[in-house]
Order: C-alpha cells, then sequence, then structure tokens
C-alpha cells in the first residue's frame, strides 16, 4: 500500500502497539533548554532512574538569556537560577552537546540543532516546546512535549504517541517578489484556522514549498503549530541534503552516502492516500501581517482591519471584538495605516541568516522612521551572528538605527528584560501575536522579515513590495 | 499520578475560544524550578488588575471584578467550562500545573490543543471534550443557575447535568486507565525495556549515524 512521509516516519519508530492503538514511540533526538526541563530532572532524580542514552541530548540556554551586555552575566536572579540549574544538570547527566550561555554555538534550540547537523532526516526530534515542529523541514517526525513528558523521554528514549490523522498542505506555482515563507506559512493559517491542524500531522507539499531553502521551510514548519498541528514536515529533496552535507554532527564518509540513500526514501508516495488535502495558489499571496490576537487574524498588507460584523459565529464575533479592544484597532483601518512603536526582528521562525539578509536588503541605505522607538535585531544563534557579520549586516542594521543584538529567544516571549511597554505596537517577525506574549498590554503584529524592516522604515505598516 | 475516577464539582464558565497557555500562566512565572504553587497566578493578566511577578504577595493584589473567575458564585470551582482550542500555543505543562494548583479537576469544552490535551492527562486533569450544541447548553444552564454542579464518572464516561440529563464523552481506553489508576507512565514503559533496548540495537546497526 502506498505510504505517505508520516506513515514511513511513524512505521520506523514504534517500539510497540498498545491495543487501542497507543505506541510507543523511539526518540531519536532530545533537544533541552532551560525552562521545561528542571523539573524533568528533579522528577529522574527523585524516582532515582538514569537517563536512558545521554547520547541522545543536545541542549542550550536560549529562553531567559540577556542579548546585551553579555559581560554583565543574567542581572535576574531568577533567570539566573534558572539557567544555572541546567548547567548543573547536564553536568550531572551529560549530553551530546552543551551550548551554554555565552558560548560561540549557544542559541535558540530550534536553530542550533539543524545548523549542527543534530537534527538529521528521519529522526524522531522532542523538545519541551511547542515549536519543535520547526525540525520536520528536515523530514523529521518533531513533536513538542510538555515537562513530565520531557521526563519520560529521559527516562525511557520513548514517547507514548497515538498516530495522527494526516493532513497535506499543497502550495503550487511560484510565489512573487517580496513574498516568502512567512507569508505562506501566515495564508495557511488564515485559511486553516488555529485549529485547523488539530489532531493532525501536516505535509507541506507542492512546488512552491519545493522551491523554499531549508530556512524558508523550517519557518513554515514552525509555525505548523500556530496551525493546531503539533507536527508539521517537508520530504527530502536535494536541498535537504545539501544543507546537511558537512554540518558537525552529520554523517561523514562511507555513512554519509549510506545515510543519503536512505533519507531519499523519506517522501510520500506518489498515490499515497491523505485524511485532508488543503490547496493554496502561491500567486496569489501577498505579503501577510496579523492584526489580532490570534495568528489565524490575519490579512495581506492591502487589506483592512476586520469589523465584527463580517463573522456570522457569535463565538468568533466576540473574539473578534475582545481582540480589536485589545489591539486598540478600529474597524476598517487600512493596515497600511498603522504606526508601530517598536519592530523585533528574530526568534525560531525568522532568525536564521536568510531572514537577517531579507531585512538587510531592505534596510541597506535607509533609516529607522523617529516614531519607531526600537528595532532590535536579534540573531537566532552565535553562529547565525558570526556569518552575519561576516557579510556585514550587522553595519547595515546598526546604520539604520537598528540594535544588533546577542542571540536568544529574547522579545518572542519576553522572558529577559527585551519586551513591549503596556499599549505599544510592534512588527514582530515572531509566531505568537497572544495578548501579552511580549510584554503585559504590548500589542504583536506578526509579519516576515521584509515586512518587519519595512515597516521599521516606514514608522507603519508598509509594502514590500513597492520597496523592492 | 493522582488518580481521577468520579468528581462531583462546582462548574465556571469561561466563555471564550482559543484561550492560549500564555494566558492561563504567563511567562515570567515559568521561570520557577518547582512544579507546584502557579495556582495563584492561573490566568494572572485576566485575573489581576496589576502586574504580577513571580514572588509578590497575591493576596494583596487588586483583583479584576470584570474576571469571570473573581466572581463569589465560582469559588471553589473544580470543573472549567470552555469553549474551542483551548490550551493552544505553548507546550508549557505549567498550564495544567496552574489550573490544578487552582483547584480544577476537569475541563469540560469542545476541543483542546493537543500538547495541553496531553499534558492534562498527565498531571491528573480530565479534559472532556462534548458536542459544540451540549457545550451551549452548559453555558446557558451555567449562567443562570447559581451553584451549577455537575457530576463526572470516568469509568462510566458521562456527565451528568443537574436535571438529570447524561452526557457521554470519548476517551482513549489507555489513558483512561492511566488515570482511573493514577499510573505513572515511566514506570509503565519501563515494563518494556527489553523491547525498547532491542529496538536500540537494531536501530543502531541500521542508521548508524543516529548514534554518535
Ligand atoms: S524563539 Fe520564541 S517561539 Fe521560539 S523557542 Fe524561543 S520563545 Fe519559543
Amino acid at each position: 500500500m502506498p505510504q505517505t512521509l508520516y506513515d514511513k516516519l511513524w512505521q520506523s519508530h514504534v517500539v510497540r502497539t498498545e491495543a487501542d492503538g497507543t505506541a510507543l514511540l523511539y526518540i531519536d533526538r532530545h533537544l533541552v533548554h532551560e525552562v521545561t526541563s528542571p523539573q524533568a530532572f528533579e522528577g529522574l532524580k527523585l524516582a532515582g532512574r538514569k537517563p536512558w542514552r545521554i547520547s541522545s541530548i543536545v541542549a542550550t540556554a536560549d529562553h531567559n538569556t540577556p542579548t546585551d551586555h553579555w559581560e554583565r552575566g543574567i542581572e535576574d536572579p531568577v533567570s539566573r537560577q534558572q539557567v544555572e540549574t541546567l548547567d548543573a544538570n547536564i553536568r550531572e547527566v551529560g549530553a551530546l552537546a552543551y551550548f551554554p550561555f555565552k558560548d560561540a554555538r549557544q542559541g535558540i534550540v530550534h536553530v542550533v540543532g539543524p545548523e549542527n547537523g543534530a537534527t538529521l532526516p528521519g529522526m524522531t526530534v522532542v523538545c519541551g516546546d511547542s515549536h519543535t515542529s520547526t525540525h520536520g523541514a528536515f523530514a523529521c517526525l518533531a513533536h513538542g512535549i510538555g515537562t513530565s513528558e520531557v521526563e519520560h523521554v529521559m527516562a525511557t528514549q520513548c514517547l507514548l504517541q497515538k498516530k495522527m490523522k494526516s493532513m497535506l498542505v499543497r502550495v503550487e506555482g511560484k510565489v512573487g517578489a517580496g513574498v516568502t515563507a512567512k507569508d505562506i506559512v501566515l495564508a495557511i493559517i488564515g485559511k486553516i484556522g488555529t485549529a485547523g491542524g488539530t489532531g493532525y500531522a501536516i505535509e507541506f507539499g507542492g512546488s512552491a514549498i519545493r522551491a523554499l531553502s531549508m530556512e524558508g521551510r523550517m519557518t513554515v514548519c514552525n509555525m505548523a503549530i500556530e496551525a493546531g498541528a503539533r507536527v508539521g514536515f517537508v520530504a527530502v529533496d536535494d536541498t535537504t541534503i545539501a544543507y546537511l552535507k558537512d554540518r558537525p554532527f552529520s554523517p561523514k564518509g562511507e555513512v554519509w552516502d549510506r545515510a543519503v540513500a536512505y533519507w531519499r526514501t523519506l517522501v510520500s508516495d506518489a498515490d499515497a492516500a491523505f485524511d485532508a488535502v488543503i490547496d493554496l495558489d502561491a500567486s496569489q499571496i501577498k505579503p501577510q501581517v496579523t492584526w489580532g490576537t490570534s495568528p489565524e487574524m490575519v490579512v495581506a498588507i492591502d487589506g483592512q482591519v476586520p469589523a465584527p460584523e463580517d463573522f456570522a459565529d457569535p463565538v468568533k464575533r466576540e473574539g473578534v471584538e475582545r481582540a480589536l479592544q485589545y489591539m486598540g484597532l478600529t474597524p476598517r483601518t487600512p493596515i497600511k495605516h498603522i504606526r508601530v512603536d517598536q519592530v523585533f526582528i528574530g526568534s525560531c521562525t525568522n532568525s536564521r541568516i536568510e531572514d537577517l539578509r531579507e531585512a538587510a536588503s531592505i534596510a541597506k541605505g535607509r533609516q529607522k522612521a523617529s516614531n519607531v522607538r526600537r528595532v532590535l535585531v536579534v540573531p537566532g544563534s552565535g553562529l547565525v551572528k558570526k556569518q552575519a557579520e561576516a557579510e556585514g549586516l550587522d553595519k547595515v542594521f546598526v546604520a539604520a538605527g537598528f540594535e544588533w543584538r546577542e542571540p536568544g529567544c529574547s522579545m518572542c516571549l519576553a522572558m529577559n528584560a527585551d519586551r513591549l511597554e503596556p499599549g505599544e505596537r510592534c512588527a514582530s517577525t515572531s509566531n505568537r501575536n497572544f495578548e501579552g506574549r511580549q510584554g503585559n498590554g504590548g500589542r504583536t503584529h506578526l509579519v516576515s522579515p521584509a515586512m518587519a524592516a519595512a515597516a521599521a522604515i516606514a514608522g507603519h505598516f508598509a509594502d514590500v513590495r513597492d520597496i523592492l | 499520578m493522582r488518580a481521577f475516577t468520579a468528581l462531583d464539582g462546582l462548574v465556571a464558565p469561561l466563555d471564550r475560544a482559543n484561550v492560549d497557555t500564555d494566558a492561563i500562566i504567563p511567562k515570567q512565572f515559568l521561570k520557577s524550578i518547582k512544579r507546584s504553587g502557579f495556582g495563584p497566578n492561573a490566568f494572572d493578566e485576566w485575573r489581576y488588575l496589576d502586574h504580577g511577578e513571580p514572588g509578590m504577595d497575591n493576596s494583596k493584589r487588586p483583583l479584576n471584578p470584570d474576571f469571570v473567575l473573581n466572581q463569589p458564585r465560582y469559588q471553589g470551582a473544580a470543573i472549567l467550562l470552555t469553549r474551542d482550542n483551548f490550551g493552544c500555543g505553548s507546550s508549557r505543562e505549567h498550564a495544567p500545573w496552574a489550573l490544578e494548583d487552582y483547584g480544577f479537576r476537569a475541563l469540560v469544552g469542545t476541543s483542546f490543543a493537543d500538547i495541553f490535551y496531553n499534558n492534562s492527562f498527565k498531571n491528573g486533569l480530565l479534559p472532556i471534550k462534548l458536542p459544540a450544541a451540549e457545550i451551549d447548553e452548559l453555558f446557558a444552564q451555567v449562567a443562570i443557575t447559581p451553584g451549577y454542579r455537575l457530576r463526572i464518572d470516568l469509568a462510566a464516561q458521562t456527565v451528568t447535568r443537574p436535571d438529570g440529563k447524561m452526557l457521554s464523552f470519548d476517551i482513549d481506553p489507555f489513558r483512561k486507565e492511566c488515570l482511573l489508576n493514577g499510573w505513572d507512565d515511566i514506570g509503565l514503559t519501563l515494563r518494556h525495556a527489553d523491547a525498547i533496548r532491542e529496538f536500540e540495537a537494531k536501530r543502531r546497526i541500521e542508521q548508524p549515524w543516529l548514534f554518535n
């Protein structure tokens, strides 16, 4: 019977299955960060259990770490304690690799894994973080898990999981200039809604997905969770294999050839059946901007803020009313008239080298608008930072009046000092626009890196296609 | 894990769709390295008028009188009535920890986000999915009935309303068994340690690059 990529990934990891279909899935890679792991390490210790296979663990500190003045260390004592707890736990337990605070390869866990070749096709990848779906770009089965599951994986190298339904999101055609992976995934979420993928594993396919770089595919898979899907992935092709060649943890020599031969099989068979298929026409996708407090509240840059009466469903209508109030927006306002106070370019969605190049191409030779209080550019990792500096991107940003920071999660979730003030409005390349996400009372609009840079320059949302 | 068999509890309604885990427990409280003590900060941004930070004395903070859980009639609620896609967003298990610590033992709604749903079971918190029409009726009844309670029987997979109407719900047999018995997942899985070792040994030969 023809199989989907999901069937193949699933089948190759089942250790055993319960009568009701609950399976014990073997886990190849366990990514660990400071926020969701302390209780798991403690649980393990209290039960007198040892980690099953420490060579599966790759750890880094990212959520709490500051993005400037590293010489001062972590000033917030509570954040410092959490990072030091991770240091101590890894020291005690061990890991394949640990990139602690200030390490040259430290960074956001979902940036660090792939760039070190620690994420390989056909793997099951877990992390106590919902954006673990990012690793699906490499044809991995990558689950975000809770802390109890972090402990479970540490102790048993397995995850209890029921097979999900399968969905194919097919984006065919060519996107126009200025339209990026971020716009594609926001358009997908706008179409299926934030619960549209609940209970599904999403495969992203079609010529527009194939045409994306690995960075772009990571952006798309990253936000599968915003469409409600715990996992999202893309099949292996030449782009995948070219990206992995010569990464630190990628296989070498004869083993590389064997691995590549296997990886080539990680595609859905031609006649494989999906439980749901969603089609999008890439040529119709415009640069996207979210206006509300859920990623599905999204429109094209040439659109307007909607009105509650546009929605028939009373629960939805009420949600829209509440979002408009929180966001301080009036129905029918053209998106381009919305002014921003801060701009954030970063996060595991958009902080890779390509994202920074994209933002720099817009910022080059231009100046941040005077009404924009701050523009933060936060590379996803130490390696991204180094590469960007080698290309002179940091100078482009600084010349435009942007701030060039140290790597980390930063204002994506504002657990460190980088945050919005109450009422401030932000063009952000991150993935969540929930109430308070970037700071208590802060208002987040999700956009691509190019659109974020364009908003920084214009002082309000602007169509990047007019600037190119 | 704490077992869950049956519950007769006061119901509190949270009439919003897409309640995300950032709203259930804001990120500043995630800096804790403990599993307990999150209850006073459940729904912090909606519940209090000021901005909460870890280490504050929550009993001295101004409550938001408009937030439903602050109404006197819902004090002591053990069941939270919710709408679509509850628990979406971040995978933080601090969300079920906070709900449990607040005093909830069960959630009743139309749908739950996948990771949150999973995390709830691991903490003895039972999320129950019912059809939208039944949820609408429950919201309507709670609104007009002070002291509205529901009886939940996990073994029978039923929710009984005060008017006697019985609603049945679906649940995976494996999850149900674990919850009824309060079984520890890790202990259960380790009974299959030999199968895991065998699988791993095979994998090591077939895909050696995964084991460097
Ligand atoms: S960058 Fe944001 S979404 Fe990504 S792991 Fe960090 S906090 Fe989570």
